[in-house]
């Protein structure tokens, strides 16, 4: 990355440019307007950029980058700020591109099964427009009352569905993307199959906001399930419960959610939901199953079946939709709920092949014991996804030390056990120093190159996922 | 932005629990809730985007500064936030220090603004006798036709164009007092409970009949209720608005006036007062006088459809035969809904009036833009609340709106243009009664 070619500050002439691109009002940068855009959904990552930046058209869109191109200045594309791994963090003095005023659905097409929207549009949102078309978006964020799907793409989101319906990735089928150089290509279509040239859109999902600004995106959808079953199923051990879900997908069944809480998750969330979790169980299963009703009706008590099996001390099934729908916004809930115990929430999200999930979740546990850490372990564990969750205090810097050495060796567990060190946040600035370890061939290297290749000047999200140093 | 790096010098924010801003993980759950958030999608209209300004001034990364201080005055204090937050942040206490900090510091300050708030904080609702008083002129006003011929002389002009705008809203004050209609002591025929009752402040102004139908709902379900004579305002007016040291004062002259001991509950009619009154404790913590007996009567307050669940209360008897004739939705008032996490209750209320058919209102839950003063400070904001919320009702169909707030009271009565009513779920159940004895005496 070069260095600006003129200072860029708020007398600049780079500055009245922008107001004059988006108008004056969509240009923020008083302190009191900077300060709310300083982090994510992390715990301690915080910078102020010199301004936000609020769009309201995808050409505007265009301009900006260009203009960002020309004068080589950072800028950190973001949605809702709801990430959790600082990937929309600013950039210290930087732009800030926020896409929330892009939230237009253009096009639902029940012909096709598609759904066509501009990036601002929130999560959730997409799957109601789908609803009266007897359609569905599969995909659901912890987030996604508010996350945008701008945010979802870019960081390839899961959620609780992961297992029988995929994630971020398996929906899109087109986008439109600004490049670094400010020109807009549209990459993808509404064809199921479609080989021409390299699969582009590809590139751009996961990649955080550091190849390019995705503007619009193509959505496939899917028919609405006819029928759900939700069954909670409550344990005395990590272990048997791990061993539980392992034995379901054993079995071949493949139920939509396989979502687990530990004890201290429970009680939090019960704390805040009141749905009636068990808070004294060691463990708890969320299963879920959905499609046509008399497949649900079997699959829902092969389940119960194979959980009392395996040592489970209850199976209580929903009482009624809403009580299955109330269930599950709890489970969304788990991971700010957790903040009610300490100060401060750190989230992993590790995830491995799913036959080694028992022994990442006991060491978790152990490792929790050797650095006497308050740990919580949640997660959807139908996909190997764990999210273990340190429960500290950022002012306490002789605990902090504790966590970096405990998450570091998750870190190195996972990886050793065949796994990812980031499951679905993706890596940002909290996962970016322990990346190396997990790529320790050409592939790391492979990133970096694209990255060159695709952003020369370096201003898109420069600082996540990895440093561009000039020696490589 | 210079280099501050201290907050000694803050009053009340400095003396809040650093924990209490650290608490919020800014995970963003809160905003889909926030009214202005929905309204601007910008950050520091968010619960999150105050609380992250908060957290600056509090690490002294940033000064109260105007704008910090114009940003707490556009947050509603509907703490629907509260109600979507899992960390459990305790935004209300954070919302009022940031409040009386902001009015410490001076940065939004103005004479008017002074006049203004030395008049209605430190006068009127003060002085229960003096609120009275000016009650009684201004239904003097309503009453004897001066209103009419003053609007239309179009001496109003004189007045700033929100004033002259919110004219029409006045509400209109009864003849009379809630003292006029409940006395000192009221028995039941059989008496199970005793329970002080709150007769508010503006409540007993415009709605001293909510106050005597909860006290009739009260003594039908065998309540002996106690009503001290002269009870002004709680403070949950000054301690909402940034005075603090006014809301201790108004809350230990409130607690003076009931017997704790002698009382099962101190019953409240009005959401925004009870989610004040509940928390009594926070307020006084620092007062060794007072500290145990706000624990207590903290712990003693009680909205009345709460107290009426709680006690399990006599549902009227059903009328043989007959479908309910009216229809009814439910508008949450947001300090009973988020502030108190009452929901179920009134509802329930409701639902045990025979002819009475319940429909569901679409957010419920979201707020009318009443909210304390904001309509008088915010009317913009406050108007397009009104809109949405009254657009929610007409299409429900009912007739009736029932809320327990009398700001949603009247922000609902005055939007709805003469369409429909707006009753307190005790003013319908105490009606029920009424009517059932009325079959009773008939037969």
């Amino acid at each position: 990355m070069k260095a600006p070619a003129t200072p860029f500050s708020t007398d600049s002439s780079v500055f009245l440019r922008l107001q004059e691109i988006v108008g004056p009002e969509n240009v923020l940068s008083a302190p009191e307007d900077l300060i709310p855009y300083g982090f994510d959904g992390t715990a301690a990552l915080k910078k102020k950029a010199l301004c936000v930046v609020l769009p309201r058209t995808a050409e505007s869109v265009a301009e900006l980058v260009k203009l960002a191109s020309q004068e080589s200045i950072p800028l950190v594309t973001r949605g809702s700020g709801t990430g959790l791994s600082g990937g929309s963090v600013p950039v210290e003095g930087g732009i800030v591109l926020c896409l929330v005023h892009l939230n237009r659905i253009l096009e639902v097409d029940p012909a096709n099964l598609t759904l066509l929207c501009e990036t601002g549009v929130i999560t959730k949102a997409i799957d109601d427009a789908a609803l009266p078309h007897g359609l569905f978006y599969p995909p659901d964020p912890g987030s996604m009352k508010i996350s945008t799907i701008g945010g979802n793409v870019a960081n390839n989101s899961g959620g609780l569905r992961g297992l029988k319906y995929g994630v971020t990735r398996d929906y899109v089928m087109g986008m439109e993307v600004v490049l670094p150089s400010g020109e807009t290509a549209w990459l993808g279509s509404k064809c199921v199959k479609d080989v021409a040239g390299y699969s582009m859109k590809d590139l751009f999902i996961g990649s955080e906001g550091t190849l390019g600004v995705i503007t619009k995106v193509l959505l496939k959808l899917v028919p609405r399930p006819k029928a759900r079953r939700t069954l909670l199923a409550s344990f005395d051990s990590m272990e048997a419960a791990a061993r539980t879900v392992s034995r379901i997908i054993e079995e071949k069944i493949i139920p939509c959610t396989l979502e687990f809480l530990d004890r201290k998750t429970c009680a939090s969330v019960e704390d805040f939901a009141r749905v009636g979790l068990p808070t004294h169980a060691a463990a708890v299963v969320l299963m879920e199953t959905d499609g046509h009703a008399s497949v649900v009706e079997e699959e829902a008590s092969a389940m119960a079946v194979i959980a009392r099996e395996n040592g489970a001390i209850s199976v209580e099934a929903a009482t009624d939709e809403a009580h299955a729908v109330r269930l599950a916004t709890a489970r969304r809930s788990a991971f700010s709920a957790l903040a009610r115990i300490r100060p401060t929430t750190i989230l992993e999200d590790v995830t491995v092949p799913r036959n080694r999930l028992v022994e990442i979740v006991a060491f978790v546990e152990e490792v929790a014991a050797r650095h006497r850490l308050e740990m919580a372990t949640f997660g959807h564990f139908g996909d190997g996804n764990v999210h273990p969750t340190i429960l500290t205090d950022e002012t306490d810097h002789e605990e902090m030390e504790r966590v970096e050495l405990a998450l570091s060796e998750i870190f190195d567990k996972t990886i050793a056990l065949g796994g990812t060190i980031t499951g679905e946040h993706g890596v940002g600035l909290a996962k970016k120093p322990f990346l190396p370890r997990q790529f320790d061939d050409a592939s790391y290297k492979l990133m970096k190159q694209v990255k060159r290749a695709l952003d020369p000047e370096g201003i898109l999200n420069p600082g996540k996922i990895f440093d561009l140093d000039e020696a490589e | 932005m210079g280099e501050v790096k201290s907050n000694r010098h803050l009053r009340h924010m400095g003396d809040l629990d650093y924990s209490v801003v650290q608490q919020c993980m800014h995970c963003g759950m809160c905003l889909p809730s926030c009214p202005t958030y929905l309204e601007t999608l910008q950050e520091r209209n968010s619960p999150r985007g105050r609380i992250a300004l908060m957290r600056a001034i509090a690490d002294g990364d940033l000064e109260v500064t105007k704008e910090f201080g114009e940003e707490m005055y556009y947050c509603l204090g509907c703490l629907a936030c509260t109600t979507a937050c899992p960390a459990g942040v305790d935004y209300p206490q954070l919302f009022e220090k940031a409040r009386a900090e902001i009015e410490d510091s001076g940065v939004i300050s103005s004479p008017e603004r002074r006049f203004w708030r030395w008049l209605t904080l430190r006068q009127l609702f003060a002085k229960p006798r003096l609120l009275r008083a000016v009650g009684r002129m201004l239904r003097l006003y309503q009453a004897s036709g001066v209103s009419a011929l003053v609007r239309r002389s179009g001496l109003l002009r004189i007045l700033p164009e929100h004033l002259r705008n919110l004219e029409p809203s006045t509400p209109v004050v009864r003849r009379h007092f809630s003292d006029q209609l409940i006395r000192g002591i009221e028995r039941p025929d059989k008496q199970q409970y005793r329970v002080g009752m709150l007769t508010g402040c503006v409540q007993d102004l415009v709605f001293s009949e909510i106050n005597r139908d909860t006290v009739e709902v009260l003594l039908e379900n065998g309540c002996e209720v106690v009503t001290p004579r002269r009870q002004g305002c709680c403070g949950s007016l000054h301690a909402h608005n940034g005075d603090l040291a006014q809301a201790a004062v108004q809350a230990r002259r409130m607690m003076d006036q009931f017997d704790l001991d002698s009382l099962d509950a101190i019953i409240t009619n009005a959401a925004g007062c009870g989610s004040h009154l509940k928390h009594f404790s926070t307020l006084l913590k620092d007062d060794d006088l007072y500290r145990e007996r706000a624990i207590q009567w903290d712990f003693k307050v009680r909205d009345i459809s709460e107290w009426l669940v709680s006690i399990v209360f006599r549902r009227p008897a059903e009328i043989a035969g007959e479908a309910p004739g009216r229809t009814v939705t439910y508008h949450e008032a947001c300090h009973l809904c988020h502030g108190q996490g009452i929901s179920l209750q009134p509802r329930e209320i409701l639902r045990a009036i025979p002819d009475l058919k319940l429909v569901e209102l679409a957010n419920s839950t979201h707020c009318c833009g009443s909210a304390g003063v904001y309509n008088i400070t915010q009317p913009e904001q406050a108007a397009k609340l009104q809109e949405e919320k009254i657009a929610c009702i007409v299409r429900t169909g009912a007739s009736v709106v029932a809320t327990a707030n009398p700001g949603c009271h009247l922000q609902i009565q005055n939007g709805l243009k003469g369409q429909g009513e707006v009753k307190h779920p005790a003013s319908l159940l105490a009606e029920a009664y009424r009517a059932e004895r009325k079959r009773e005496g008939g037969t």
